[in-house]
Order: structure tokens, then sequence, then C-alpha cells
């Protein structure tokens, strides 16, 4: 899962979760039926988890995009951390 | 959010908060309820009056109770209790409302302000049985502690107890005066 589809799952999950529990609750309340109510929100509760749970493809629309190795070579890593490590080490002796 | 564990946990945690709070606004729920329970009880005659070999009076007597209870049901109710036998041999079923119900006599007596003898109960699975009218002996035996009875004036009390499903168990009355009991024992 991509960092776009980790925000849209996050997302998707909380909506999800309250528009089910409201209508539950709304449902319940109106037909006088606690169990109903449970039972709408136990379907949306699964239905939720199905959704934004498995790692499904829409979740993986925008891949990160790494620089080649060659557009890599080209820029070289600072070499300012090996110089550290070697004054560390010096002044450790 | 990143692996499967993480989404499940998220969904779990907060699946489960939203439950609670739902079953907190069921619980709330039923402020919104004026109940207007109605009930009657009619003594049709006393069947005897003894003095115990130990000295205690003992009165029998059979009723007459009408009941309209039905509007102490709500959706968030899961037992409705109308005796004062709390729990004992009641049927713990979780996915069946249903209430309690019990009638007690109360008088006063030198020694005790309030004296409460429990003379019949009953369970009530469903709303649908929540208005009846029966015609009983008391159930439970209706001794005094001591010989205080003769002619003494005395209510006939209806209490329940409301269990909700969620929230909290809450029990209410409705008092009948004027009864009396007879002046003589009767063995």
């Amino acid at each position: 899962m991509d960092w776009q589809g980790q925000k849209q799952a996050e997302l998707w999950m909380q909506i999800l979760l309250l528009v089910f529990s409201v209508g539950a609750l709304a449902t319940g309340y109106i037909i006088g039926s606690f169990r109903m109510m449970m039972l709408i929100y136990a379907g949306g509760v699964f239905f939720t988890t199905l959704v934004t749970v498995p790692n499904w493809p829409f979740f993986n629309r925008h891949p990160l995009k790494w620089l080649d190795p060659s557009e890599a070579e080209k820029h070289p890593k600072p070499q300012k951390a090996v110089v550290s490590k070697d004054k560390k080490k010096s002044s450790k002796k | 959010m990143h692996s499967f564990g993480y989404r499940a946990n998220a969904v779990l945690t907060f699946a489960l908060t939203i439950l609670a709070l739902m079953c907190a606004i069921a619980s709330f729920s039923d402020n919104f309820n004026f109940p207007s329970p109605s009930a009657e009880i009619q003594i049709v005659g006393f069947n005897g009056f003894k003095k115990k070999p130990h000295g205690n009076d003992e009165v029998s007597l059979t009723m007459n109770i009408t009941a309209d209870l039905q509007s102490l049901f709500t959706w968030n109710t899961k037992q409705f209790i109308c005796s004062d036998k709390l729990g004992f041999g009641c049927p713990m079923t979780i996915w069946n409302p249903f209430f309690f119900v019990f009638v007690a006599a109360e008088y006063e007596t030198p020694q005790n302000s309030l004296n409460q003898v429990s003379l019949w109960d009953a369970i009530i699975l469903a709303k649908e049985h929540a208005k009846f009218w029966i015609q009983t002996k008391n159930k439970y035996r209706f001794v005094d502690q001591g010989s205080n009875l003769r002619g003494k004036d005395f209510n006939l009390t209806l209490h329940w107890h409301v269990m909700p499903k969620t929230g909290k168990m809450f029990a209410d009355k409705l008092v009948m005066s004027g009864f009396r009991i007879p002046e003589e024992h009767s063995v």
C-alpha cells in the first residue's frame, strides 16, 4: 500500500464505521430493535474490514518513483558521513 | 496503516470505541421514554387469618391484579422485573427481553415503620405480556413478625425492576392503599 493508499484507507475506515453506526442506531431506534442495531453494525464492521484492511489494488495507484540507478550514480552520496566517522575513530584513539 | 496488522488493529479499536458510544446513546435514549404504567389490585377475599403456634399472624388472601406495564418497555429493555425475589430462578435469557414484577404488602407496626411482605411475583418475557390480568392467591406466605395484623390497614404495592440491555437498571412502584385485614382470627 502506498502513502496515498494508507491515507485513503484510514479515511474510509473512519467514514464507513461512522456511517454504519449512525445508520444502525437510527434503524434500531426507529424499529425498536436493539438486536437489529447490533446486526447492522456488525455487518458494517465486517464490510469496513473487507474494504480497508486487505491491500487492494486501488490503494496502490500512486507508487513512489525512485530514481534510476544510473541517475543515482550521477549524484553520489555526500562523503561527509564517512569523514565524520573517521574523525570519531581518530578522536577515540 | 502500512501493514495488514496495523489496519486490522485500527479498524477493531475504532469499531469498539464507536460500539461503546452507541451503547451509551441507546442507554441515554431511555430518558425520552415517558412511561405511564397503570395497575389495580383488588382483594377478592381473605381465605384465612390465623395465629401460628409461636404467635405470628398469618394471612391468606386472594387478589385480582390488573396491570398495563407495556409503556415501560423500550427497545433497550432486556428484563423487567415485577417481583421482589430478584433473580431467583429467573431464566437469564440474554437475547429475549423480559421483565420482572412483584406485589408486596406494606404496613406499619410499632417496632418497624415499614414492613414489606412479598405476596406474588412474575417474570414477563415479552412486551405483549406486560398487559395482564390475574386472579391469584398469595404465592408467598404473608406472615407478620409478631401479632400486629388484626384490623391492620395495609398497602399493596406493585414493584417492578427494569433491566436495560445497556445502562443503569432502574426500579419503580405503584402504591395502592386502603386495604384492611379482618379484626378476628378465622381459625
